[in-house]
């Protein structure tokens, strides 16, 4: 490696959220070195949030989405082109066109995937989707808009209650399947996916909980599908949306400490090898990593959040071009946000880091609160549903670990706000999806239970 | 000095000109310093800033139990708050009415253009009285539907409910409050009988909207119109004025700026956000704890005045670099300039566009134009700060 780390050659394996920002904020922290970044699809970065929301509503298409640059990253970029894997000694990242890049550090940010239906004959059916690219948005929005009789989603974590939203928003009949009890309940937990579920059926959908889809049927088309309950669901368009699938397999003989739950790495996003010794020269950033957070336990912790993306590459591009001492945490408080059926849904923290939570302000009534979550008398995450203003107090209270349930006065305060009940967070193997915020270690409302 | 009686210095009219030193002791004093009249000030980015988003914090006078009448609601809690400020968005901006601020550009430009016809070489105006009052006066006008020849009828009881509404110390004030009652309430009875007029013959203003409504659960009662339009028609140019006013101040001031901004309009939204964070014309919100708090470590009790003074934030050091730099291109600029939280500036996006529209037609005449008088003689108002008159010299 050069001595000065603001030179020599830096390569970026993954080029969506993550991997732009960490080649904006190299450049914007002086790196003058060779900066190449590598995606797998053949589009610049892109926005993905849109897709589930203003791309099936029409309000705008999945080719313009294209996100902004703050920065020229001078970059090479080599789009469509999939890694393959990564040499630790000879430091060269393998690619599928037969090439390899030497680099004397490296960034991984490969993120995600949609987790596919797992029977492929049956997950190939036309009309079947899944919603992660820009051509799955650019698909199903095309299908949506030639008014399909009525349309299944399995799963009912934010993707599939965001398309839901948006097919009762374009007057489609739709049907919500889900594993669980209720929608968004691997994220929110129990309290808050009850007004889900009241939501989603006051819209209209016809919600189906507890149960799993056993089978999708067609003849070349899709035409419905088997439920657990022994019901069938008669539709012309599916969307299988059961979470996310780390892209990591391409790592599986690098020696990195990268498995289904990504790839773990330290608060500095250096990334553990197999013996969890820490490299000096490979860095994660994005859904695909999981990182030590002080805030909850120093559980290893794996986000799939637009602004966990943004923050985790600024400090993984800092600490690349930064010596050590000079290095600095990624220690940024979990933000998420959801838009579906007129409700804004804000998340600070790490809702299913809890074990019980209280109606902080307004109420489930008015569609109008705060939940405030607490896990051993601290507050450790909140949820606001159309009260996005007061989320930044309970960061505050998030960060100074405050205790719970959270200080009275509150103007607004709900007449339960004293009266904390079990936040009823699920075992994640009971829902279709994953929830957006996974802890790898254990669920702390049932500490011995190892998940 | 002693930093138990800045609020009073501050608020004295001899520091108008410029209060900014008297911020950076306050900054200095701590994030919360109790006054000698009962009073916490508090001058810090980040402190103003949380205790902005401190749902504990009540903007209702009535939390002291010291009036009883409804207030605006620029004035009142959630969930009252919520439901007036959602009722008032409803015509004015999105989810409802997305266009409708944008809409105006041309005819704000319009305005701007006619105001500055006679703008000569050679001649001395008063930005206030030839440029600065009269276009938000037009253009809220325009946008509430209120005739723009009543002028001197509500500039005169805009005047009252102003200086009403300033932050007094020493509070000789139940005369004035008695004054800005009266005010409100003649204000708010020609507002209604417009609005009335307008009942079943919509026009293309707010006024109309809001006695139009169709959905009964949607309507403004008679008092809450009232005061929604007062608070909309007061707010809606008292604070541009000054918006436009100090920016063509600061800009004369710093001729390389001006020059920068003549040469790169474009740079105009961004020197827009640096106006209001270097010379914001709200100084000061007051809050009152509903309950008792602890802030930074101290204790304020329920019922306290908790005096928010968001120009000092604007230019602490902890938060922005340089923060006494007037910088038209600064990055990173979250300033204080329309508060936050709950009640962050509801006409703030008409702002914005008003200030572009100002600023940018008038920016071709201050080529060769000097100041008469620097600094300006300054309205009486420590909250709303701002030149009486600027006279400058084309």
């Amino acid at each position: 490696m050069p001595a000065d780390r603001k030179d020599g050659r830096i390569v970026i394996v993954g080029a969506s959220l993550a991997g732009l920002r960490a080649a904006e904020a190299l450049r914007e922290e002086g790196f003058t070195g060779s900066l190449t970044v590598v995606g797998d699809e053949p589009h610049p970065p892109y926005d993905r949030p849109p897709l589930s929301k203003q791309v099936l509503l029409g309000q705008a298409t999945a080719d313009t989405l294209e996100l902004p640059m703050r920065w020229d990253p001078d970059a090479e970029w080599r789009l469509g082109v999939r890694a393959t894997g990564v040499d630790l000694l000879a430091k060269r990242v393998m690619l599928d066109d037969g090439e390899s890049l030497p680099y004397d550090r490296l960034l991984i940010t490969t993120g995600t995937r949609a987790r596919s239906w797992p029977n492929p004959e049956e997950g190939t059916l036309d009309g079947v989707f899944t919603l992660r690219t820009r051509e799955d948005g650019a698909g199903l929005a095309e299908r949506l808009t030639a008014r399909p009789e009525r349309v299944l989603v399995i799963g009912g974590g934010f993707t599939g209650s965001e398309i839901a939203s948006a097919c009762r928003e374009l007057g489609l009949e739709v049907t919500v399947a889900e594993r669980g009890p209720a929608p968004l309940v691997g994220a929110l937990g129990g309290t808050l996916s009850k007004l889900a579920a009241v939501m989603q059926r006051n819209h209209g959908v016809d919600l189906r909980t507890g149960v799993t889809v056993t089978a999708l049927n067609g003849n070349g088309s899709f035409t419905g599908a088997q439920l657990s309950d022994g019901s069938r669901v008669e539709a012309d368009v599916c969307v299988v949306a059961l979470g996310a699938v780390r892209n990591v397999e391409w790592l599986a003989d690098s020696g990195l400490a990268a498995g289904p739950r990504g790839i773990a790495c330290d608060a500095g996003c250096r990334a553990f090898n197999m013996y969890g010794i820490v490299t000096d020269d490979v860095f994660v950033a994005g859904d695909v990593s999981r990182f030590p957070h002080p805030l909850f336990g120093y559980q290893m912790l794996s986000l799939e959040h637009w602004g966990n993306a943004v923050e985790q590459a600024e400090v993984a591009a800092h600490n690349m071009v930064s010596p050590g001492p000079l290095q600095r945490p990624h220690l940024a408080i979990p933000v998420f946000w959801s838009t579906q059926f007129g409700l804004n849904i804000k998340s600070v923290g790490v809702p299913t880091y809890s074990d019980h939570v209280v109606i902080a302000q307004g109420s489930l009534e008015a569609r109008r609160l705060a939940m405030v979550y607490g896990y051993r008398g601290r507050v450790t995450a909140a949820v606001t549903v159309d009260m996005a203003k007061s989320l930044d107090y309970y960061r505050h209270l998030i960060e100074t670990a405050a205790p719970f349930p959270p200080p009275p006065g509150a103007l607004d305060r709900a007449i339960a706000a004293d009266i904390p009940i079990p936040s009823a967070v699920p075992d994640p193997s009971v829902l279709s999806h994953g929830p957006t915020v996974a802890l790898t270690g254990h669920l702390p409302d049932r500490r011995l239970t190892v998940v | 000095m002693d930093s138990t009686t800045l609020l009073a210095r501050i608020t004295a009219y001899a520091s108008r000109p410029d209060p900014y030193p008297l911020y950076a002791e306050l900054r200095e004093a701590g994030p919360v310093v109790q006054q000698t009249d009962g009073s916490y000030l508090i001058g810090t980015y980040h402190q103003i800033a949380a205790l902005l988003h401190d749902p504990r914090m009540s903007a209702d006078p009535r939390t002291r139990g010291e009036v009883t009448r409804k207030p605006p609601f620029l004035r009142l809690d959630d969930p009252e708050h919520h439901r007036l400020r959602t009722l008032a968005t409803r015509p004015f901006g999105p989810p409802h009415s997305p266009g409708r601020v944008d809409g105006m550009r041309d005819e704000i430009d319009r305005i701007a253009e006619e105001l500055l016809e006679p703008f000569e070489v050679g001649r001395q105006v008063d930005i206030v009285d030839d440029f600065a009052y009269p276009l938000p006066v037009t253009v809220i006008c325009r946008l509430l539907g209120v005739p723009r020849e009543d002028e001197p009828l509500f500039r005169a009881w805009s005047d009252v409910l102003v200086a009403a509404a300033d932050v007094r110390p020493d509070d000789e004030s139940a005369e004035t409050d008695k004054a800005g009652d009266q005010a409100r309430m003649e204000m708010g009875g020609y507002l209604l009988n417009l609005a009335e007029q307008r009942r079943g013959e919509p026009g293309d203003d707010l006024l109309s909207a809001f006695v139009n409504e169709a959905d009964p659960a949607l309507r403004l009662t008679q008092e809450e119109l009232a005061e929604t339009a007062v608070l909309l028609l007061i707010a809606g140019h008292e604070t541009t004025v000054n918006l436009i006013t100090n920016g063509t101040l600061t800009l004369l001031r710093q001729p390389e700026h001006l020059d920068r901004l003549r040469r790169e309009p474009e740079l105009l939204p961004r020197a827009v956000e640096e106006l209001l964070r270097y010379e914001p014309p709200v100084h000061m919100r007051e809050r009152i704890p509903h309950a008792d708090m602890d802030v930074a470590g101290i204790p304020v009790p329920q019922g306290a005045s908790v005096i928010l003074a968001l120009a000092s934030g604007n230019r602490d050091p902890q938060r922005f670099r340089d923060p006494d730099r007037f910088d038209p291109a600064r990055p990173d600029n979250q300033h204080l300039g329309f508060g936050s939280g709950i009640h962050i500036c509801y006409g703030g996006p008409l702002a914005r566009v008003e200030a572009y529209a100002a600023l940018g037609a008038l920016l071709p005449h201050l080529g060769t134009a000097s100041l008469v008088q620097d600094p300006p003689p300054y309205r009486q108002n420590a909250m709303l700060r701002g030149p009486r008159h600027l006279p400058i010299h084309l």
